[in-house]
């Protein structure tokens, strides 16, 4: 396995867009005054004539991606979660999901890891967002190299994708040599038959090292990676209710509308089981170092790892 | 244009009028008042100053129109169906289930259709953006985007004029149809937009304004437009709304409102005299 780095995937996807646009002379990126921030500036430096900045208008930059697309550019859009799926949500609905686009729509600074700038940024509610919408593609990738595929996938799938991106800078823990990437797809990262443990995006490492602490005390949780929120993979949960019983879903989302109901639709119809989901209880964040916060709502290893063993002995 | 031209032009745009009559009827729903002020310069548009081919009508080179004010379709399906893009037929079951003439326009399954569209304000950041793809391959074609004026109320249409004007889309041409009226009365009354030419070149765009019912005044506008470099236009065309059909002429309760089978029958007298007294 490669040397791991830290690196956030908002880093990741800049570089995954630039390796990409190599090939695709249709790949245009659009921003709305954050390409520092969102890394489409990788993308800009690189390819200044593929680059539109849009200004501080994101309904306006998500109706000129739908008009570029519409004569067959692919463009990708970036901003905050927030202003790309919450102000601009109405405008990705009818003029990028109804007439269903090429638009792949990215959102970064997503979730509490925002950190300083508090609640008004810290968008917990942008995968619940843009699942409601028919048609839509819900990427969460969890590492660079996760990452990196997701871009590649969501190019060649034709049709609106939205890809979440971090902030805060992590470890990469898939091993690129063998890694692969299908949307659709969820990843068992760990076998195990006493629970399974769902989670996705930026958490998914922090699970993944609170699963191996459990295995100490003798709990053996399997642990899925699910990069793609919708469509969701039926079958690895399914297959995980038979197997292990009780689902635990973690995300760094509000737990109204993300990865955990999306679970919890899949095996409510199909085989129910108890499913709890760790995320974001329907509150505000607030400002805070990263790290400290996900501490604080315990989406952290040490905190999964605790509730994760809570669940199981219950 | 010649007279004959002129003729011509008249006698299509009354024709668009009809079937906007008859497509609203049959749908017992719709929006009659702004579809008959906008018929002459969509007319315009499929008639003479456009380069598409119904036969084509995904020719990535052919120019683009986007009815951001979707809800007057049925005049834009009407000169579709006019051009030849789709059959008469299906003016009928506008609005009926399993029609392909949707409510408002569906660029999926409706030939000729540029742009999907109907909430306010985010056609002409569509029309943007197709402006730009075609500054970005170096092609000639041109877009067109036509908005009601109460749409402009939107802040997104301003967000989008920044746009057109920050990139120098001179491929990009706005038609605000102008007809005074929206939903709850007299635009000045509800949210008033002017000076709405003031406010267009305050945004830096080049502003024609005209009498959007009288088709030589169309056409130097749209010609004078094709002239503008280093800018977008855009035309205020000052319009009658419910333009053609006597009884609903500047009223407001035309907006959004089907006529009943006597209304739909002198409507359709008014119309057919006038076409007859075109092609006499």
């Amino acid at each position: 396995m490669a040397e791991t780095k830290k690196i956030a995937t908002r880093e990741s996807f800049g570089l995954a867009l630039c390796e990409l646009a190599k090939e695709h002379p249709e790949i245009v990126v659009l921003d709305a005054d954050l390409a520092a921030a969102t890394k489409t500036e990788i993308f800009k430096k690189a390819y200044p004539d593929r680059f539109f900045d849009c200004g501080i208008a994101e309904g306006n930059m998500i109706g000129v991606a739908a008009g570029l697309a519409a004569c067959g550019k692919v463009p990708f859009a970036a901003s905050f979660a927030m202003f790309a799926t919450g102000r601009a949500y109405e405008q990705i609905r009818n003029s990028v999901g109804y007439p269903h686009l090429n638009v792949k729509i990215a959102g970064s600074h997503a979730g509490i890891t925002v950190g300083e700038d508090g609640a008004t940024h810290q968008c917990c509610e942008d995968l619940a967002l843009m699942r409601t919408i028919p048609g839509m593609v819900v990427l969460n990738p969890a590492d660079h190299y996760e990452m990196t595929e997701a871009v590649k996938a969501a190019y060649a799938y034709n049709g609106p994708v939205y890809i979440r991106l971090g902030r805060l800078a992590i470890d990469s823990f898939n091993d690129p040599d063998t890694y692969e990437f299908q949307i659709g797809k969820g990843i068992t990262l760990k076998e195990g038959n006493d629970v399974t443990v769902i989670a996705t995006g930026l958490v998914v490492n922090e699970a993944l090292k609170a699963v191996k602490a459990l295995e100490a005390k003798g709990i053996n949780a399997r642990l899925i990676n699910m990069h793609t929120i919708k469509p969701i993979d039926k079958d690895i949960i399914i297959k995980a209710a038979k197997e292990t019983g009780k689902i635990i879903t973690v995300e760094e989302h509000n737990i109204i509308g993300g990865l955990g109901e999306a679970v919890c639709s899949v095996t409510s119809e199909n085989y129910p089981v108890s499913v709890t989901r760790i995320g974001i209880e329907d509150i505000y964040g607030h400002s805070g170092p990263a790290l400290g916060l996900l501490a604080e709502f315990g989406l952290d290893a040490e905190g999964l790892e605790k509730r994760i063993e809570e669940i199981v002995k219950k | 244009m010649n007279n004959q031209e002129l003729l011509e032009l008249q006698k299509n745009a009354c024709k668009v009028r009809i079937h906007t009559i008859e497509g609203v009827f049959n749908a017992k729903s719709g929006h009659p008042g702004g579809s008959l002020s906008a018929a002459d310069v969509i007319t315009y548009l499929y008639f003479k100053e456009m380069n598409v081919d119904p036969e084509k009508p995904k020719d990535p080179s052919r120019d683009r129109f986007v009815l951001s004010k979707g809800h007057c379709c049925p005049a834009l399906y009407g000169a579709l169906a006019l051009k030849g893009y789709f059959s008469d037929d299906e003016i009928k079951v506008l609005r009926h289930i399993g029609a392909m003439l949707q409510g408002h326009p569906d660029m999926k399954n409706t030939p000729g259709v540029d742009m999907s569209s109907g909430s306010l304000g985010q056609g002409v950041s569509a029309a943007c953006g197709m402006a730009l793809a075609a500054k970005y391959d170096k092609a000639d074609y041109r877009v067109y985007a036509m908005l009601g004026d109460g749409e402009c109320e939107e802040g997104q249409v301003w967000e989008a004029a920044m746009f057109a004007s920050h990139y120098k889309l001179d491929n990009l041409c706005l038609i605000v149809d102008f007809n005074g009226l929206q939903i709850d009365g007299h635009v000045n009354d509800v949210a008033g937009l002017e000076p709405i030419d003031s406010k267009f070149e305050g945004f830096g765009f080049e502003v024609i304004k005209i009498d959007g019912n009288d088709f030589n005044q169309i056409e130097a506008a749209f010609n004078k437009a094709r002239t503008i470099k280093g800018k977008p236009t855009v035309i205020i065309a000052k319009t009658i709304k419910g333009k053609g059909v006597s009884y609903m002429e500047n009223q407001v309760g035309w907006h959004g409102k089907a006529p009943n089978a006597e209304e739909y029958k002198a409507a359709m007298d008014e119309l057919n005299a006038q076409l007859k007294a075109l092609e006499a």
